[in-house]
């Protein structure tokens, strides 16, 4: 891989976790980040490669997990963080928070935050770009958790009868590092033994991917997105992950402390709780120790872009802490369009 | 020249016909308006010649109510065909938790001008399943719009508004009892913008607010009201219930000082409590008697007849209604 397009790739990914970290830090003052939030740390793999293969007119709907998606698909992070904390300048004018960013101006026209929302929402998005022959795809990030409800199987059949350009991009976040690569989906709330043979039986061409790989991710969407674009679709990926220690519970936690880059080649340095999983499940450290082997970049290029992405993030972070909050009587502006 | 007279089944006809031809890219998502009645076939001319532009969508109401949200959402306007009101209440998460807050909650930057078309109420032998008004709880979820034509001419003219010129999501609530009414309506295309209410029937003595069939009750009580007992009845027909047409209600009521509200949803807790409650907080000044309500008697609908008629706001209900705020 070109030395410019493995940096980019690193870039991207190391913006969400820079910023989501910044956000933990943020969460201790409660009156920043009022409620329970959801990182996207240990799939940034899965939103950077996916979302590398969309042009800007293409449209991306996320859930309540959505931080990762929206800057992913080239969202401001400045705009991102001012909307987590509620400000004028968040995406949303702070009307979202985090369970809502979204940003129309890049192809991210509403999130929802209930389990499935988006799903049919996304559905119609695809059905309006092949009725005006558009050649724009959809791609609908969503978690497992998504095959439990019965919007799922409904949006899925329309989708397969009336062979609409979307890509359902299941998110299968809580996946041992060894099955990874298999197909098995231990789950207790689904009675599937497999969660892709859920779409398969709907006639779905469905790929299962290694969702820590940033490269393998990038290659598999992009040919998905191209056979779209000729008028095929619908498509099933299913993305798989190891959920990260900090993300038990409503509140995340950095066990850890932030992510330090070094430990991609220093891999018994960090804490106990989070060592294995930045070795062998964290994909930003796969990535960067990826880089390194295949020469595509140095470490020193690795932390230097590492150092950029955290001096950009903190700019960013002040911005949004300097940006006011909305104007109370404004919550009744805009209720009917 | 006379005025002509059509159904209000021919004045959906109508309207469907002229959007369609209006806008090219408009799309239907299932297009029997009319129900299961004599005026089924009246649409037939319309899904033959525009059925390149009409899905069937699989019995998915959830599904297929957010695809039509996301159509908007990308400038493809739809009306959901939706059939019985009770259906839509599997697609209630899509209405309610999505259609009507992307506009807020986009912050005025998106909007999903979809109209889900229902047929709500007592049809006849609906029982409890087919005969549901859920008027009331799609009023209390703001960022929709809630349009209940009373008449052929607004039938045609606010369906026709919602499709293309609202820039937001509207639940048009049509009754079957109604479909074979017939009534003035003028040819060619017009449209009855949101939130103004229509004085069908003029009177000093008391005022009647109605949605929808009961309009057409409260015209049938003020027949009676003004023959058997010489009191003249004012009937408005407030065609939205959001926008709600505020002004002329209130201009009614500060003439008479007596109103009646009557909605085919239950009574404690649906649309008739809501205006009793708007003109008992807005408009006490005016009041000279206390506000009646006639709803739908609280309890799930049933199907035989005498049960059915006996839970129905009937015109001989209103008529009781209008007698007693009068004798104060």
């Amino acid at each position: 891989m070109p030395t410019e397009r493995a940096a980019d790739l690193l870039r991207r990914m190391l913006r969400i976790r820079r910023l989501e970290e910044k956000l933990v830090h943020l969460a201790e003052d409660k009156t920043l980040i009022r409620a329970h939030y959801h990182l996207y740390v240990g799939q940034e793999a899965a939103g950077v490669g996916a979302c590398s293969a969309l042009r800007r007119e293409d449209l991306v709907f996320t859930t309540h997990r959505n931080h990762g998606h929206v800057v992913a698909k080239g969202g401001d992070p400045f705009r991102v963080i001012a909307e987590v904390i509620g400000r004028r300048d968040g995406y949303l004018g702070g009307r979202g928070g985090t369970f809502h960013v979204a940003a129309p101006e890049i192809g991210i026209p509403h999130t929802s935050a209930i389990v499935g929302g988006s799903l049919p929402i996304a559905a119609g998005t695809a059905w309006a770009a092949k009725l005006a022959r558009a050649g724009r795809v959809t791609v609908v990030f969503f978690g497992d958790g998504v095959m439990e409800e019965g919007v799922f199987y409904e949006t899925l059949n329309i989708a397969q009868l009336w062979r609409l350009p979307i890509l359902f991009y299941m998110e299968n976040n809580s996946v041992t590092p060894e099955e990874r690569p298999g197909r098995g989906s231990p789950t207790s709330s689904h009675a599937a033994k497999a969660l892709s043979e859920v779409p398969r039986a709907f006639g779905i061409d469905t790929t299962v991917l290694d969702g820590t790989r940033v490269d393998g991710v990038a290659e598999a969407i992009g040919a998905l997105v191209a056979r779209m674009r000729r008028g095929e679709g619908p498509f099933f990926v299913e993305s798989r992950t190891t959920r990260w220690p900090g993300n038990y519970g409503s509140f995340p936690r950095l066990p850890g402390g932030d992510t330090d880059i070094d430990w991609a080649w220093d891999r018994e340095r960090p804490v106990e709780e989070v060592r294995s999983w930045h070795a062998e499940s964290d994909p930003i450290l796969l990535w960067t120790r990826e880089c390194e082997r295949s020469g595509a970049l140095s470490r020193d290029a690795i932390r230097t872009i590492d150092r950029e992405v955290r001096e950009e993030i903190e700019k960013a972070a002040a911005a949004a802490l300097a940006s006011p909050p909305p104007d109370p009587a404004s919550a009744l502006e805009h209720t009917y369009a | 020249m006379p005025e002509r007279v059509i159904s209000f089944a021919q004045a959906i006809a109508e309207a469907v016909e002229g959007i369609m031809e209006e806008d090219p890219r408009f799309q239907l998502m299932g297009a029997r308006f009319t129900g299961h009645t004599k005026s089924a076939r009246v649409m037939d001319p319309i899904i033959e010649r525009y059925a390149d532009r009409i899905s069937w969508p699989p019995i998915s109401e959830i599904a297929y109510c957010g695809v039509a949200i996301g159509a908007a959402i990308s400038g493809v306007r739809s009306i959901v065909e939706m059939s019985t009101a009770t259906f839509s209440y599997e697609a209630i998460p899509q209405i309610v938790n999505e259609a009507a807050i992307v506009h807020a909650n986009s912050n005025g930057r998106i909007s999903a001008p979809v109209v889900f078309h229902v047929l709500y109420g007592i049809r006849g032998a609906g029982a409890a399943q087919h005969s549901g008004s859920p008027q009331g709880w799609y009023w209390s979820a703001p960022g929709l719009q809630v349009a209940m034509p009373a008449t052929p001419a607004d039938m045609k003219g606010l369906l026709r508004y919602a499709a293309l010129r609202s820039k937001g999501p509207t639940v048009l609530l049509d009754h079957q009892r109604l479909m074979e009414g017939f009534g003035p309506v003028p040819e060619g295309p017009f449209e009855i913008p949101f939130g103004q209410a229509s004085v069908e029937r003029e009177g000093d003595d008391v005022t009647i607010l109605g949605t929808s069939i009961q309009v057409q009750r409260a015209l049938e009580a003020a027949d009676i009201l003004y023959r058997d007992h010489g009191l003249a009845a004012e009937v408005l027909d407030l065609r939205t219930l959001q926008p709600l047409d505020h002004a002329t209600i209130a201009r009614s009521v500060k003439k008479t000082g007596r109103v009646v509200v009557t909605d085919e949803s239950p009574e404690d807790a649906g649309v008739a409590t809501v205006l009793a409650g708007i003109v008992a907080s807005e408009m006490f000044d005016s009041l000279r008697a206390p506000v009646k309500r006639v709803g739908v008697l609280p309890t799930p609908v049933p199907y035989a007849k005498g049960m059915e008629d006996f839970v129905t706001p009937r015109v001989d209900r209103i008529v009781a209604a209008a007698l007693e705020v009068a004798k104060r």
